[in-house]
């Protein structure tokens, strides 16, 4: 029962950073119909500039997070100025495969740049463990888990209770439509996919001190958060939310009770068993016929 | 006789919206049968239930007395029941030959066991041979030689039609649905398409269609259903339901084009009655 | 003209070994280029042909290396309850042939799986395929020494009765083999694509809805391309382990399927040259790079490269030469019809 309690504590620390992930990919993928390979790479990168913020330039940890996450949102802006909109219009199996070079070539350039040695960023937090009864987290996972919840949070002001994000919503519904009413919908794109990216930058800067940060390390975070968008629906912002959080529950049981080593296995069972059992369901989108 | 094709009792509903609602109607065999009505009246869905593209939320449909309930659309194609598209009606990368080549896909495979490992130890030049003759001929057929080596996608918009109808051909249909075959083609075009459809009919094939073009439909049809708000409300000769009043009624509550299309109906009686004195 | 480049560049391919000269390090890189050849035109019919995109397509490579490898070696397992699995080494030739068989048969369990949502989700299901595939092979260590690799995998041994057997430990051996193996792949995807079977494909990719409409079988046709892709890829994965004759989990690396499709959409998707053309060069530019750059920068050059020939060259090399050898202006792009999707 205390190890239950404590996977759930896990799942709940987790379980934020991988909402994050899914947040961000499901809005470019439903806003822009682009499957995004470099989404792994610009968690790579926030957890970079987490890591030369806070190491090499000696930032302080709680102003570094800002400028890792508005590093990722200046990264997202460029790829998406510079290779996705050359590209507008061309099918989606072209811009993944424009994503599939960017995300490669971002690894690759990671690895050069900082060798293939794992980095660890040093967290301002004290190491004794905050312990309530049989369950321990650290202070460190806890500031991970509200940071987390508060962009969360900011994520579904800025797509609920904006101007952007009411744009951004007509732009989901239909882009020809939203054009017609005046929306400007490069500009939509561009700051879908740098809000997008950010997102998955922030979710890099905050793990990044729990673990160590490598060059490859968002590879297997992108694989989490395809899985996560699948689970939660094409687009859906919540379902993503919920998405990341299901995912965690299953790693950590997974890891718990199965085998530590399957731990990453459980995105991908997810993902089958969700396509066996609900094949179109998440993907429900009328189409016309004949 | 009993009827090639009975839509009996079908309902198709997107969420709210009524599509189709209960519709009847059956098709007897050697017929050339049209179904019209105003836009919105829910020709194309029924023509997607029909084939298997939609699957009918009550009622069925029978093909030569079997149900279609469940079955997919190839399954369906290969009862006997072919169709066109309104729109996209060709595989638009591939010649016109490569296409009826393509519609030729379940053709001449009988003498085979496995076309795929006769494919790979390549023993299929014999039945390929037949299938390349088969596909010159259906594309003379319909008036493409000319053609057959073009891109089927940089053809007009008319010719693109018939190589729908050549590749619907192709799959021996004792049936064929024909979407909107003449929208967009000029009267030239539609007076040899409308030769065309007869002469399918003289292959012995059932055809049923779907048209705005009035004049055309008049002259063409055996029978024709009229259809609004995806409910039947007429069904008869040319004739009968150019003089219908709840057909009139429902093209004339559809603002001018559609009364410019009753008003062509109304024309083709006249244009009718010359060409028949012309003839005797 | 169309038959006869694939017979000057075969002869070309089997004359180069006595052009080179005796050097281990240009023949090994023609070895791997050409395994990773094979690997791409797997990967052509199925991105190219059908037009389904199998990112995790090195699990196929991967399970075809691991399976000729642990039957060549042979291996002992307990299943639990009592079950035990004890298999004696059989010849490498043999481990060759279910490499195939049990890789086909993966394409078949994918392709059952999902081609019912094709797509991006396709896309997805076949990368899971691959990450869950390779953490079976860490993590199962009594089957496959998990990172510890599986070593001292025999080399392929051929023999004919009556006439003498031989094994195939030298490069230029395994070169020949290589090259065998991947004009035996070429012919088969040549002769499915030429025939009813690789129509329906074509028609399939190009417009759904017309084409179930001729009577094609949508899921059917697109297993059948997927078991003989995965098949291939497995015949390559095969290959790799009795030639490296050492394999672990990094088989598995996306890494590697990322080459394949830059071969494939760089040479020209839907060709059957394209594939070949697009090997040799993505497979032999590390040998032309290794003087000037570290492998990790090589790779930002791969990303960038395919970036711009999608740019530049949407179609490939192949078609795009082919277009300035007749002197014609590329093909416009087909017109974006809203895809017709069967309701199910």
């Amino acid at each position: 029962m205390d190890q239950l309690i404590q996977h759930l504590v896990n799942t709940a620390i987790l379980g934020g950073t991988y909402a994050l992930l899914g947040i961000g990919l499901t809005l470019i993928f439903g806003i822009m119909n682009v499957v995004n390979f470099t989404h792994g790479a610009l968690y790579t990168v926030g957890a970079y500039l987490m890591y030369l913020a806070v190491a090499a330039l000696g930032l302080n940890f709680f102003l570094a997070l800002p400028v890792a996450i508005l590093g990722g949102l200046l990264f997202g802006a460029a790829i998406e100025i510079l290779l996705l909109r050359p590209f507008r219009g061309q099918d989606i199996d072209t811009t993944m495969l424009v994503m599939i070079g960017a995300g490669i070539a971002l690894q690759s350039g990671t690895l050069w740049i900082f060798g293939g040695v794992a980095k660890a960023i040093p967290s301002p937090f004290p190491e004794a463990p905050l312990q309530i009864g049989p369950v321990s987290v650290s202070w460190l996972r806890l500031f991970v888990l509200g940071a987390a919840l508060a962009l969360i949070g900011l994520a579904y002001a800025l797509i609920n209770r904006t101007k952007l994000g009411l744009a951004m919503r007509a732009a989901f519904q239909d882009a020809d439509t939203a054009a017609l009413m005046g929306v400007n919908v490069r500009r939509i794109y561009t700051a879908t996919f740098a809000m997008g990216s950010a997102l998955a930058a922030a979710a890099g800067a905050l793990l990044g001190p729990v673990y160590v940060v490598y060059p490859q390390m968002g590879g297997l975070a992108e694989l989490k958060a395809f899985a996560i968008v699948i689970l939660g629906g094409l687009g859906n912002v919540t379902g993503a939310a919920i998405g990341g959080f299901i995912l965690a529950l299953a790693e950590e049981l997974g890891a718990g009770y199965v085998s530590s080593g399957y731990r990453d296995a459980m995105g991908f069972l997810i993902i089958i068993a969700v396509l066996l059992y609900k094949p179109t369901g998440l993907f429900a989108k009328a189409e016309r016929i004949g | 006789m009993s009827p090639i094709l009975s839509v009996d009792h079908a309902g198709v509903r997107f969420g709210g919206l009524v599509a189709i609602a209960d519709l009847h109607f059956d098709v007897q065999p050697g017929e050339i049968v049209s179904l019209i009505g105003p836009n919105g009246a829910g020709k194309t869905t029924a023509f997607n239930v029909m084939t298997g593209f939609l699957k009918p939320s009550q009622g069925e449909v029978r093909f030569r007395g079997t149900s279609l309930k469940g079955l997919q659309p190839h399954e369906i194609t290969r009862l006997g029941l072919a169709r066109t598209f309104q729109r996209t009606s060709v595989f638009a990368d591939d010649t016109v030959f490569d296409n009826v080549m393509i519609g030729l896909h379940r053709q001449g495979g009988r003498m085979s066991r496995a076309p795929l490992l006769d494919a790979l130890l390549g023993r299929a030049g014999a039945s390929e041979r037949a299938l390349r003759e088969r596909a010159a001929a259906l594309i003379d057929w319909v008036g493409l030689s000319a053609r057959a080596q073009e891109r089927a996608g940089a053809l007009a918009y008319g010719e693109q039609r018939l190589v729908g109808v050549a590749l619907a051909l192709a799959t021996e249909p004792a049936m064929l649905l024909l979407d909107e075959p003449v929208s967009g083609m000029n009267a030239s075009e539609t007076r040899v398409f409308v030769r065309l459809i007869r002469q399918i009919r003289e292959r012995g094939i059932t055809v049923l269609l779907v048209e705005h073009d009035m004049p055309m439909v008049m002259e063409v049809s055996d029978r024709i259903v009229v259809l609004n708000y995806g409910r039947l409300i007429a069904e008869g000769p040319p004739a009968a339901i150019r003089s219908d009043p709840a057909v009139i009624e429902a093209y004339l509550g559809q603002g001018s084009a559609a009364r410019r299309a009753a008003a062509e109906a109304q024309g083709c009686e006249a244009q009718g009655s010359v060409s028949e004195a012309a003839h005797a | 003209m169309s038959r006869l480049l694939p017979l000057a560049l075969l002869a070309a391919l089997v004359a180069l070994p006595l052009a080179l000269g005796p050097s281990p390090y240009l023949l090994n890189a023609l070895i791997v280029t050409g395994i990773l050849t094979i690997g791409a035109l797997s990967l052509n019919l199925l991105l190219g042909f059908t037009g389904q995109l199998s990112l995790g397509h090195i699990a196929f490579f991967g399970i075809g290396a691991y399976v000729s490898a642990l039957t060549s070696l042979g291996f002992e397992v307990d299943l639990g309850f009592g079950y035990r699995i004890v298999h004696e080494p059989w010849p490498a030739a043999v481990g060759f042939g279910l490499a195939t068989l049990a890789a086909g048969a993966c394409g078949w369990l994918i392709g059952r799986l999902s081609f019912r949502v094709r797509g991006a989700y396709f896309v997805i299901v076949t990368i899971s395929f691959a990450e869950v595939v390779r953490l079976v092979a860490l993590n199962w260590v009594e089957l496959t020494q998990g990172p510890l690799a599986l070593t001292g995998i025999p080399a392929i041994t051929l023999g004919l009765p009556g006439i003498g057997t031989w094994t195939l430990r030298t490069k230029l051996q395994n070169y020949y083999l290589v090259l065998a193996v991947g004009t035996l792949c070429w012919l088969v995807v040549a002769r499915l694509v030429g025939s009813r079977f690789g129509r329906a494909m074509r028609g399939l990719k190009e417009n759904e809805s017309l084409a179930l409409s001729v009577g094609i079988n949508a899921t059917r046709t697109l297993t059948v391309a997927a078991v003989i892709s995965a098949a291939m890829a497995g015949a390559a994965g095969s290959l790799y382990a009795h030639y490296l004759r050492i394999i672990d989990p990094d088989v598995f690396a996306f890494t590697t399927t990322v080459s394949m499709v830059i071969m494939v959409v760089a040479g020209g998707k839907g060709t059957l040259m394209g594939p070949v053309v697009g090997g040799l060069i993505f497979g032999l530019l590390p040998v032309a790079l290794r003087p000037v750059m570290a492998p990790e920068a090589q790779w930002i050059v791969y990303g960038l490269v395919l970036i711009v020939i999608l740019f530049v060259m949407p179609r490939g090399i192949v078609p795009g030469l082919a277009d300035l050898v007749r002197r014609r202006p590329a093909r416009p792009a087909p017109v974006l019809e809203p895809s017709p999707v069967v309701q199910r």
